[in-house]
């Protein structure tokens, strides 16, 4: 297990020594997410002077999209670190050395959380004296949030992961737009409510969907509904499960036709 | 009885049913502390012989031993033991050449890494560019940075293509000596594919000559120029190459 931790904390250094080397990177992370939450507040704050159910509801498109951006960010920041070792011609480098899948996996795991509070948390922050909203008022649901929006983000990343080991950098547009596909029957702007009935059960299948209920809930109700996070937890696993199997298939299967040497187009 | 460092048994690659195998039922050993060349045109089969041993690519049939591991069963308790070098692959561009060689050294859980990297840095004449950027050093620069990576963990086995490939000769040559100190002092074992055939003359002790994924030939530099008639080893892998060996072996 110790050589294990050695081999993860070595990959998280190779990334945050390419951090450290290259400032619009980190630049890259925070841009998109400000901006987001800047449109956002504006609308907000339009919507507050023409609605009274926004104005009792206030902040609710500002958390909507500051989480959204953990689920986006997370994602990216998983498939980017592949990206980077595929870029850079590195990945025979890395599984001829003792370095197992599950270990590069977890490697990527982490630093996904990392570029994903790199780029969130400065939009959170400026979202207080901006809009004189907090996200962090949400108090512990924000972190039952975080956590499950992260978890998806990583199965998505995984999934993505697999298909850039099958296709090479041909797949690189997969990484930059599949997960949007999910975001107009998650929930982020609007209640499921609103989705037509043959919508419905497609967007209950997502853990997504449950986390912008749930925020909802909060924001509006007042009420936290474990209920919610126990599903989209439950749906968290079996997805993370079949998309971690898919990961390593398409591993192995690179292994087989001899992808790793050659990762390009 | 001494475990080899590399056993193959009838290796065989297939890419697809409809053309001929890339590897063909190979089968070879290589003692350990011997420089053993891997000979053969483009096409061959030696960048993928290479891959099956490193266990990036997986055989459609045969077994590999490595330092007495099986890889198909086991290949992460070999594969701390030995490293390689390609110039199909890169070192980071970005990070400098420490922190490459601080990341890998972390992969290989390489003990005492700071000394290790200063030791390798003054061996390979890198201590001057250390906290260069990889991308952008020399062609030779690269290539020895390249090399410190592949020794860091001071491997038993070490498999290099074409470890020279693209380098001046004042460069080349110093690269070869650092092949040669290192086998000799560590009592290491390297499988060097490469197209230059001095090198292979100046470094390896016995030689395997590849052609449509099979060994058609194999023996010391000198017993191939002897047995093919030849004054170099140029002119053998021409006869090889050009299939106009059969004759001259005979």
């Amino acid at each position: 297990m110790n050589g294990s931790l050695t081999r993860i904390g070595a990959m998280t250094r190779r990334h945050l020594y390419l951090f450290r080397s290259s400032w619009t990177r980190v630049f890259d992370l925070v841009y998109w997410p400000v901006l987001q939450m800047t449109i956002w507040g504006f609308v907000t704050v339009f919507l507050n002077q023409q609605s009274s159910w926004f104005a009792n509801a206030a902040g609710v498109l500002i958390g909507a999209v500051l989480l959204w951006d953990v689920l986006v960010r997370s994602q990216f920041g998983l498939t980017l670190s592949l990206l980077e070792e595929m870029w850079s011609r590195n990945l025979a480098n890395l599984f001829v050395s003792p370095l197992r899948p599950w270990e590069f996996a977890a490697s990527l795991m982490l630093l996904s959380v990392t570029r994903s509070m790199i780029g969130v948390l400065p939009a959170a922050l400026l979202a207080i004296p901006l809009f004189a909203y907090s996200v962090f008022d949400l108090g512990l649901p924000l972190l039952a949030f975080w956590m499950m929006l992260v978890m998806l983000g990583w199965s998505i990343g995984l999934l993505i992961g697999a298909l850039l080991f099958r296709f090479g950098l041909a797949a690189e547009s997969y990484a930059w737009a599949s997960i949007f596909i999910i975001q107009p029957i998650s929930g982020v702007w609007y209640p499921v409510s609103v989705l037509p009935e043959w919508l419905k059960p497609l967007a209950w299948s997502l853990p997504s969907t449950y986390v912008f209920e749930g925020m909802r809930a909060v924001m509006i109700d007042r009420v936290f509904r474990w209920d919610l996070l126990a599903q989209a937890f439950a749906l968290n696993l079996v997805i993370m499960a079949l998309a971690f199997g898919a990961f390593l298939f398409a591993f192995t299967r690179a292994r087989e036709r001899g992808q790793l040497l050659q990762s390009s187009e | 009885m001494t475990i080899a460092a590399i056993n193959v048994r009838d290796l065989t690659k297939r890419f697809r049913d409809d053309v001929p195998p890339a590897v063909d039922g190979i089968s070879f050993t290589v003692p350990r502390g011997q420089v053993v060349g891997l000979l053969g045109g483009n096409g061959a089969g030696k960048t993928t012989t290479i891959s099956m041993l490193l266990g990036i690519l997986i055989p459609t049939a045969g077994t590999i031993d490595i330092l007495g591991v099986d890889m198909r069963r086991d290949r992460y308790a070999a594969l701390p033991r030995l490293n390689f070098s390609s110039p199909y692959v890169d070192l980071p561009s970005r990070l400098t050449v420490r922190e490459n060689l601080d990341v890998f050294g972390g992969l290989y859980g390489v003990r005492d890494l700071k000394a290790r990297i200063a030791e390798l840095a003054e061996l390979l004449d890198l201590t001057a560019f250390l906290d260069r950027k990889t991308g952008s050093l020399s062609s030779g620069q690269k290539t020895r940075a390249a090399l410190a990576k592949a020794l860091i963990n001071r491997p038993e086995l070490l498999l290099l293509d074409e470890p020279t490939a693209s380098l001046d000769p004042d460069t080349a040559d110093r690269v070869r000596g650092h092949l040669e100190a290192y086998a000799r002092t560590q009592g290491a074992a390297i499988l060097l594919a490469s197209h230059n055939m001095a090198e292979v003359e100046r470094l390896c002790a016995d030689v395997l000559m590849m052609k449509a994924g099979r060994i058609v030939d194999r023996g010391s530099p000198a017993d191939l120029i002897a047995r093919y008639g030849r004054e170099d080893m140029e002119q053998v892998f021409l006869d090889v190459a050009r299939g106009t060996a059969q004759a001259a072996a005979q």
